[in-house]
């Protein structure tokens, strides 16, 4: 299967990321530079975490207009799963692929440390190798991070088992509605999430809890 | 011809910065402060004369870039003297 981790001015998580897909998929994965208005047809595109473009205008917002997502967008439509972790959450809401927007985190500090995630909904691409309603620890580290979306767009995302993950009780970071760590599409083949798995991904990190993310949508995509 | 865009945050929609310049305009004695919002302003130069070509462009600008419709409301003023 071949992978690909989007590489924008500004990201800092696409080499870690990129160590994770190498170990559930056995080779590296394709590093894609956001200039490049071509991609090779891919089975799984990681939106990295970051601050492309520096954050400016609002998180997300440059990064979703690059070249290279025109692509990305093409190939998530075509049915393609696509990963957007942190930033990358929040270039998947800014293009249109996921619904919502993150916004600045409700106590206005940046928010680094573990937090407790419930897996909502074990039966996606992504989240069949948890068990439903398992705990596990998932650091996040981010400013905006508050999933904003309209009482519809919220009402519709439980409907369609859409929330991937959610901050334990009492853990919320940043203010999220419903306490929202990480969506889905429909599909459940485009996923993205708050908190960062590839920071969790083997014992020498503190923990494993992020490794079946990666492993479970290789197997997916098999 | 020159524009101005204020990009603001919908009613309804929680603004945390508001919130603090709010609280330290009261520790500053200032009194009778209801609320505080904040927003952007962004001035952009367009080589466009046609005022209603302007506008329809500013328009699509807000749309896919300037604004997040799902949280802001844009307002665009096109300054017509020149």
């Amino acid at each position: 299967m071949q992978a690909a981790v989007i590489v924008f001015p500004g990201s800092n998580c696409d080499r870690d990321v990129a160590v994770c897909l190498e170990a559930a998929t056995g080779t590296p994965p394709l590093m894609a530079w956001h200039g490049d208005a071509s991609l090779p047809d891919c089975d799984l595109i990681v939106l990295p975490g970051g601050f492309s473009y520096g954050d400016y205008l609002r998180c997300g917002s440059m990064a979703a207009n690059s070249p290279i997502m025109r692509e990305v967008v093409a190939q998530a439509h075509k049915g393609a799963a696509v990963l957007g972790i942190c930033n990358g959450f929040q270039i998947l809401t800014e293009c249109g692929l996921l619904p919502g927007v993150l916004m600045q985190n409700t106590g206005l500090n940046f928010v680094c440390r573990d937090t407790r995630l419930t897996v909502s909904n074990a039966q996606n691409a992504f989240t069949h190798l948890y068990q439903q309603d398992e705990e596990i620890i998932i650091p996040v580290a981010h400013n905006e991070g508050n999933y904003f979306a309209d009482e519809s767009t919220l009402a519709s995302l439980q409907e369609h088992q859409q929330i991937a993950f959610t901050y334990g009780a009492g853990d919320n970071p940043n203010g999220a509605s419903l306490d929202i760590a990480g969506i889905t599409d429909k599909s459940g083949k485009i996923l993205g999430m708050m908190p960062h798995p590839e920071r969790r991904a083997e014992a020498a990190l503190g923990g494993e809890d992020g490794k079946r993310l990666f492993t479970g949508i290789v197997e997916s995509l098999a | 011809m020159k524009a101005t865009i204020n990009i603001t945050l919908k009613s309804g929609v929680l603004d945390p910065q508001g919130k603090a310049i709010e609280n330290a305009l009261g520790q500053l004695n200032f009194s009778g402060v209801n609320s505080v919002r904040q927003g952007k302003l962004i001035e952009i130069d367009l080589s466009e004369t046609d005022a209603a070509k302007a506008e329809a462009s500013l328009t699509a600008m807000c749309e896919q870039l300037l604004a997040n419709t799902v949280i802001e409301n844009y307002d665009i003023q096109l300054d017509k003297s020149e």
